[in-house]
């Protein structure tokens, strides 16, 4: 980190999006974590996600658990309300926030020890209620606030920078998150930011439980010779099988698919998801396929990025539960107290 | 033999087998009662089990309103579990009757001569009757019913009624539970003397009293009260509470034109997920809660630790239930205070009120969202499993449509703008003096207001701090707000009775129950007590007072360790000697012989001249 404060001057000519609005303008303060660490360029492809899309921040509620990762959002939405919760437990808090005001974008950042081992049942059971929500894990298979221990993502037989061998079985979040019902799942790399902005902008037009497990080297604690999850490993491992790119319900028109090439699949609000799969048979709608190609990959060796499963059309906790549409917090006495009279007629039920 | 001569001032005690439904039977005996205007309290005491246990319901039956557990043996008993028979019979006391299945003989070794002993034979008469096995056995229990509307002088008109309106539409039920109860009515009239000289007769004690459950109406509360958002898991005895919410709203929260829920109710995967929707909710602006017991509030306490700190207004109901880990699961106690009161690790006070009765339940529910919303912090109320899953009899619910929900300290995009630009928004600056400071809900202004909401030490801008001073800052005026908690939750209930303030006398919650009739017991041998109900913590200065005025004060509690007596003391720095603890926790509510043989053998203890047992 740096103790200089960041500059709130910009370049007066730098692009604005439809808001009028700069990248600056969705940058948040300054970051304390390590120089280079993985994490900040989540932040930086949040930042880049959300200015392209044109979202206005104060919409966004970013949300998080503890560590390394759960720290980031300050240094991303400066204009969003944020949450720090507690370890583990950001998606219960987050389906509260949700339910309260279902107009908001909700974004959790969480790590792999905030995932997939204090927080990996909340993990799973907020994506089997297909909470309409972007839940990205900045994954580097170790605690860095703790200095260096091998988390529950960090690969069987890796070795940890204190020369220790992982000896148990990795949990792969992304095949996890398939199972449980997410209905759009995808893997990036933090060092990739070509591939991870539109599978952000997905994510975020996403109607649904919307799951990234975005490789983010440790640089401290885990980017050594031996580790699965260096900027090293991962560069010389990673396998894009799907390229997506996110078509805004502006530009369609404009954006003409090539025939034989790239799929399309609409989102909810009319915007496109535009995909172009390595293999022609991949077929991204259907989750035995991506489980499958999945384990073939890392059978392989190969670490599977891309956009995996996007399920159209899916439902969230809202339509399941069938709650009004306008936002619970906005609903007045008036609409919630049904009032004396009512109670008399109980009270006579009650006798 | 001398049979006991009682109208209207008696207990009965059905022992069953769980899972027959004998517990709806003992309901609508309970509620024929209560129809006939006889105040009576119903008590369902129940095994941690589904099916085959023994089970038991306990019905006072008291014309002068004294409801709470008496102790000691019972008048009538109802046996109907061979299992239990030999101490169902055991607890009647001389003079008492007996009623038990006859369809099998009573085993000769449990004969007693000095109480009634009256065998029908409800299986076999329910087997001539009915042919479905599982018909059978259900109105085997209301057989016994119809027995003892004969042997008790109930009206039968009661009970048609009752059954008329509780199965509105189904003519087969309501005909078949008739059958059943004329089964038991008609045995009894022909082979025993009707009615015993225990019996019911027609009163208007009860008045406009309702009888509902704590829950219940703790449900309905949280429905006057505007919540929406409910994260729960299911745990014994707070179960019927999130029930009873749903089920109000169902029918009183649709939105007419979409026919769309006004709320929210989402079963979660355990107790640290329920209270983390209730924050999320809450830190949205929504109403929100969550119900649950101890095993419950121990989860909670990581999160209750973040809702004092990061000031997130939320409501949690704990249905108090024998401790520690599992414990009784389905016995009741008082013994989740201290727990509650300081949940979490660091230095945490959490505010909690204590209901007594039903129609405390339904207030403190309501009320609890605008305390918890003004004071941005938790707010528990106390109940347990002798108020929640029982019925009571209590004055009608009142709602004053004159209400409006105090949200609390909320700027809104307005407001926020109208700041100048010397005094931008601060979310833990104490403007106003009083600890509490103004919050902003997410979403409401694109470039003011926004903040980060955390758990790690902040400044008053709501920025990572570690400096000593910026944490202590905080802390003073988070115990700043509690102390205008203490000023704004509900105050005691003080009954003076000697204006010599020698002895008094604290309890809360359920202990209600017994205290009047404790207090004249107490009185009849010339012992004169001042009482004081705790309703609330922070205890606010009419508790000190109390406490400082009376030579010695007497704690009541369900617990072991005294825990409300310890709350007292580290709270209000007062003299430990001073305060007895008079303490019942076996898990059966606290009957009024423990409070009344517990003042007296302390008294006996200091100076036997007083009690007159030198």
């Amino acid at each position: 980190m740096t103790c200089i404060a960041k500059s709130k001057f910009h370049h007066p000519q730098l692009p604005t999006n439809d808001l009028g609005l700069t990248y600056r303008d969705y940058e948040g303060s300054m970051s304390t974590l390590c120089a280079g660490c993985g994490h900040d360029s989540v932040g930086a492809a949040v930042v880049q996600a959300c200015f392209e899309l044109s979202l206005p921040a104060h919409r966004i509620a970013k949300l998080s658990g503890i560590g390394c990762s759960s720290k980031a959002p300050t240094y991303f939405l400066g204009k969003s309300h944020g949450f720090n919760s507690v370890h583990g437990r950001m998606p219960s808090v987050v389906t509260g926030a949700n339910l309260a005001n279902r107009e908001l974008i909700y974004l959790g950042m969480s790590g792999d020890g905030d995932s997939a081992s204090i927080g990996l049942g909340q993990f799973a059971h907020v994506a089997r209620r297909k909470l309409n929500m972007s839940y990205i894990v900045a994954n580097n298979g170790a605690y860095g606030l703790t200095k260096g221990q091998a988390s529950a993502t960090a690969d069987l037989g890796s070795v940890m920078k204190g020369g220790k061998e992982v000896m148990d079985e990795g949990i792969d979040l992304v095949s996890l998150a398939l199972s449980m019902g997410a209905t759009y799942v995808a893997r990036s790399f933090s060092g990739d930011k070509d591939q991870l902005v539109p599978l952000i902008k997905g994510a975020l037009s996403h109607q649904g439980f919307a799951f990234i497990d975005v490789l983010s080297p440790c640089v401290t604690f885990n980017n050594h010779k031996g580790s699965t999850k260096s900027y090293d490993y991962l560069r010389d491992h990673m396998e894009s099988l799907i390229s997506a790119d996110f078509i805004p319900v502006k530009s369609e028109i404009t954006a003409q698919s090539e025939p034989g090439l790239s799929k399309d699949i609409f989102m909810h609000d009319g915007s496109m998801m535009r995909f172009r799969a390595t293999d022609d048979s991949y077929d991204l709608t259907n989750k035995q396929n991506a489980l499958n190609a999945i384990s073939e990959h890392t059978n392989k060796g190969e670490v599977l990025t891309g956009l995996l499963y996007l399920e159209p059309g899916s439902s969230d906790l809202h339509e399941n539960i069938q709650t009004v549409c306008e936002p619970f917090n906005e609903l007045t006495y008036k609409d919630l107290c049904p009032g004396s009279e009512a109670l008399d007629t109980l009270n006579k039920s009650f006798r | 033999m001398k049979f006991i001569q009682s109208v209207n001032d008696f207990v009965i005690k059905f022992a069953n087998a769980n899972g027959t439904g004998s517990a709806s039977a003992n309901n609508l005996f309970a509620k024929a009662i209560f129809n006939m205007g006889v105040p009576v309290s119903p008590r369902n005491i129940f095994p941690s089990n589904i099916q085959g246990l023994p089970t038991w319901y306990e019905v006072r039956v008291n014309e002068a309103g004294y409801l709470g557990r008496r102790g000691g043996g019972v008048e009538v008993v109802v046996a109907m579990n061979p299992q239990s028979m030999a101490d169902d019979i055991a607890a009647v006391l001389p003079g008492g009757c007996f009623l038990y299945d006859s369809s099998n003989p009573l085993p000769s070794r449990l004969h007693r001569d000095d109480i009634q002993i009256i065998g029908i034979p409800f299986t076999s008469l329910c087997r001539e009757q009915f042919t479905n096995t599982k018909q059978r056995m259900l109105f085997k229990n209301i057989s016994y019913v119809g027995a003892l509307a004969a042997l008790l002088d109930i009206d039968f008109d009661v009970f048609t009624g009752l059954l008329g309106q509780q199965f509105k539409g189904k003519e087969h039920l309501i005909t078949a539970n008739i059958t059943a109860l004329e089964l038991g009515y008609v045995y009894a009239k022909k082979h025993v003397e009707c009615p015993l000289d225990i019996r019911v007769s027609k009163s208007d004690a009860v008045k406009d009293k309702i009888l509902v459950d704590g829950n219940t109406a703790t449900g309905l509360g949280c429905v006057y009260g505007g919540a929406t958002v409910c994260g729960w898991y299911p745990i014994t005895p707070s179960t019927s509470v999130v029930e009873a919410f749903t089920r109000f709203s169902e029918r009183m929260r649709i939105d007419p034109a979409s026919g769309r829920k006004r709320f929210g109710v989402v079963q979660m995967e355990d107790e640290l997920a329920a209270i983390g929707v209730v924050m999320g909710a809450s830190w949205n602006g929504a109403r929100a809660f969550t119900a649950t017991s101890g095993p419950g509030i121990s989860l909670m306490s990581e999160l209750l630790g973040l809702a004092y700190f990061a000031e997130i207004p939320l409501v949690l109901i704990n249905v108090q239930r024998g401790g520690p880990s599992t414990g009784m699961p389905t016995r009741t106690q008082q013994s989740d205070i201290l727990a509650c009161a300081y949940a979490s690790h660091g230095d945490t006070k959490h505010v909690l009120t204590f209901p007594a009765t039903p129609k405390e339940c339904f207030e403190f529910a309501a009320e609890s969202f605008d305390l918890a919303e003004r004071l941005q912090t938790p707010v528990i109320i106390m109940s347990d499993l002798e108020l929640g899953m029982n019925d009571w009899l209590c004055d009608p619910l009142e709602w004053d449509d004159a209400t409006q929900y105090d949200r609390g300290k909320v700027l809104n995009a307005e407001q926020l703008d109208a700041l100048g630009s010397d005094k931008p928004f601060a979310r833990y600056m104490d403007i106003d003096d009083d600890g509490i400071c103004y919050r902003t809900y997410p979403g409401t202004h694109p470039e003011k207001g926004a903040f980060f909401t955390r758990g790690t030490s902040r400044d008053r801008h709501a920025l990572y701090t570690e400096e000593g001073d910026h944490y202590v800052d905080n802390m003073e005026r988070l115990l700043k707000k509690h102390r205008t908690a203490a000023t704004l939750i509900p105050a005691p209930v003080i009954q003076i009775n000697d204006k010599q303030h020698k002895m008094g006398v604290i309890y809360y919650g359920t202990t209600d129950n017994v205290m009047p009739e404790s207090l004249l017991k107490l009185e009849k041998q010339g012992l004169h007590f001042n009482s004081m109900r705790i309703r609330s913590y922070p205890f606010n200065d009419e508790v000190a007072e109390f406490i400082e005025r009376h030579e010695t004060v007497y704690v009541i509690e369900q617990n072991r360790d005294a825990q409300m007596r310890s709350l007292l003391i580290n709270e209000l720095d007062c003299y430990p000697k001073k305060l007895i603890k008079i303490l019942h926790y076996d898990g059966m509510p606290i009957p009024v012989q423990a409070v009344v043989g517990g003042i007296l053998n302390h008294l006996d203890t200091q100076d036997p001249a007083l009690t007159g047992n030198d």
